[in-house]
């Protein structure tokens, strides 16, 4: 198989779902699982854009992945907004320490 | 060879922003991600959805991040061992890509689909109104939510300082 643009839009879509998937799983820092987060999201924007280009409806493809990019922003923003507060509140941002919920 | 170029930055700043250990380096890298999908968007021929994508991720995403960590100071970049054992989270990952590959690059072929209107705002404000419904529903959502949080926090300092 050649490396057409589909294809390596495909390795792209994977890999970035592969590391925000592990980046989720191996960080213990709250503002890093939103970064992992976001990660993930870019691959599944991708994978949308990508789709609509193969169905022959780009335009539709677009729309969709503009409507995760307006909901990935607002998650980052209220879960920073969060790990702001949980740093004020109780001095760590470590999940591990979190986890007990005892200032 | 371009786009495969493409292709290997974008993962090596998203494989560097998930395993830095200082947040605001970590915030940067995820900034070059955010480009560098926006620049694969417009390969693909999404050029409207790339611009919002490089405006938004790359940069007003990158600005909060940097606002939050300011705010919420680095933690000390020490070395915890993960939640799940590395190891285990690397073949949890691997089997996803492995998993997502066999599904999804032998059916990589371009289909006939329906006849679109050329323009992209058409499609959005014509067909999918109800996706900018919500879009507008979770803006307002998200900044009520943020303004909660947040204002809550300056009235707990409040009730401390009396």
């Amino acid at each position: 198989m050649s490396l057409s643009l589909p294809l390596l839009s495909a390795v792209a879509v994977l890999g970035l779902l592969g590391i925000g998937l592990l980046g989720l799983l191996v960080t213990r820092n709250l503002i890093k699982v939103v970064v992992g987060m976001q990660v993930l999201v870019k691959g599944a924007m991708l994978a949308l854009v990508l789709a609509g280009k193969l169905s022959g409806q780009i335009q539709t493809g677009q729309t969709l992945a503009l409507t995760v990019i307006v909901a990935d922003t607002i998650v980052s923003v209220v879960a920073l907004a969060f790990a702001v507060q949980v740093r004020r509140q109780f001095g760590t941002l470590d999940l591990q320490a979190l986890s007990t919920l005892r200032r | 060879m371009y786009d495969l170029l493409i292709v290997a930055a974008i993962l090596a700043c998203a494989f560097q922003a998930v395993r830095g250990t200082r947040l605001l380096i970590a915030a940067l890298w995820l900034a070059g991600a955010s480009a560098l999908t926006a620049l694969m968007m417009y390969r693909l021929g999404a050029p409207e959805v790339a611009v919002i994508e490089l405006s938004v991720g790359a940069g007003l995403v990158t600005v909060l991040f940097v606002f939050a960590i300011n705010i919420a100071g680095e933690e000390p970049p020490v070395t915890l061992r993960s939640l799940v054992p590395a190891p285990l989270a690397w073949i949890a990952a691997l089997g996803a890509v492995a998993l997502g590959a066999w599904m999804a690059i032998p059916n990589l072929r371009a289909e006939a689909g329906l006849v679109q209107p050329d323009r992209f705002a058409t499609v959005l404000w014509e067909q999918r109104r109800l996706d900018v419904l919500l879009q507008i529903v979770l803006i307002i959502g998200g900044v009520l939510a943020v303004l909660g949080l947040l204002s809550e926090g300056r009235s707990h300092a409040r009730k401390e300082n009396h």
